[in-house]
């Protein structure tokens, strides 16, 4: 195995174990962590990908992610602090409003 | 030993962060505090902005950690430390959705696994990798347009921001 092929895995285990932090942690600031580690695993395939055939879109693209992920916790964090001002925990369990 | 080691410095470093970096993200599963999973996330960064150092892409190494580590997570650490520690969410780590969120991450692990090894990688390309001068190029001459959506994209963010705050203000208020 070559050292992009061991990158791209470690790129798709990251981002596996991101997605499964999302699912399984009750925590919420947990969870938006869990989001971020998928986000740098999309970076990780983006460089490597991006080196591997030497053309810069892929590293233009790492860039416009870095400012999504600012502007997705610039929104989240304010959410949360919503969140537990309503609700007093930051249980994942205790939100339960949009239940029938 | 020694010298074949030192002859392959860089392939060693870059496993050994890659390894640190996985292990990082599987502590983010396990640890049970918010504080500690942060700084589970910020070394899994730190050695992220490692391998982008190795494979010579300094600038993104740069803003890895001066905006991933320096911005990001430090508003991260700071909403931790104003939200209160004893937190039911702490005691109990997982959800009743533990046994499907495991089958679904190596479902996906298998799919992008199949994908990868079947796909296959493109070749490596045979001339140098593109310089710092040639990606600013393409970024402001090629790709300007994303560029400016950007900042429009992040004058959204901190609108909506600023709104859900003063939502949350005047809510609090009327109670």
């Amino acid at each position: 195995m070559n050292n992009a092929e061991m990158l791209l895995f470690v790129s798709m285990a990251m981002f596996s174990i991101g997605l499964l932090g999302v699912i399984v942690r009750r925590n919420v600031l947990v969870m938006l962590m869990c989001m971020e580690l998928m986000l740098n695993a999309v970076n990780l395939s983006l460089v490597t990908m991006s080196q591997q055939t030497g053309t810069t879109i892929g590293a233009v693209l790492v860039f416009l992610i870095f400012v999504v992920a600012a502007a997705e916790i610039a929104i989240a964090i304010p959410i949360v602090l919503l969140l537990v001002r309503r609700k007093r925990t930051l249980d994942l369990d205790a939100y339960t409003d949009l239940k029938g | 030993m020694i010298e074949s080691v030192l002859g392959n410095l860089d392939t060693v470093l870059l496993w050994l962060f890659a390894l640190s970096a996985l292990v990082g993200g599987a502590l983010m599963l396990v640890l049970r505090h918010p504080m500690q999973v942060a700084m589970a996330l910020i070394s899994t960064m730190v050695f992220l902005g490692g391998i982008y150092g190795l494979l010579g892409v300094h600038f993104i190494a740069a803003f890895q950690v001066l905006i991933y580590v320096g911005a990001v997570m430090v508003f991260m650490v700071y909403v931790i430390m104003l939200l209160d520690v004893r937190d039911p969410s702490l005691r109990g780590r997982y959800s009743r959705m533990l046994v499907p969120g495991i089958a679904a991450a190596l479902a996906l692990l298998a799919v992008l696994a199949f994908a990868v090894l079947h796909g296959g990688l493109a070749p490596a390309h045979a001339s140098a990798s593109y310089t710092l001068q040639q990606f600013s190029v393409a970024f402001l001459t090629e790709y300007w347009l994303y560029f400016e959506l950007t900042s429009v994209l992040l004058v959204a963010a901190v609108v909506a921001a600023l709104a859900v705050i003063k939502e949350t203000g005047t809510d609090h208020e009327q109670r």
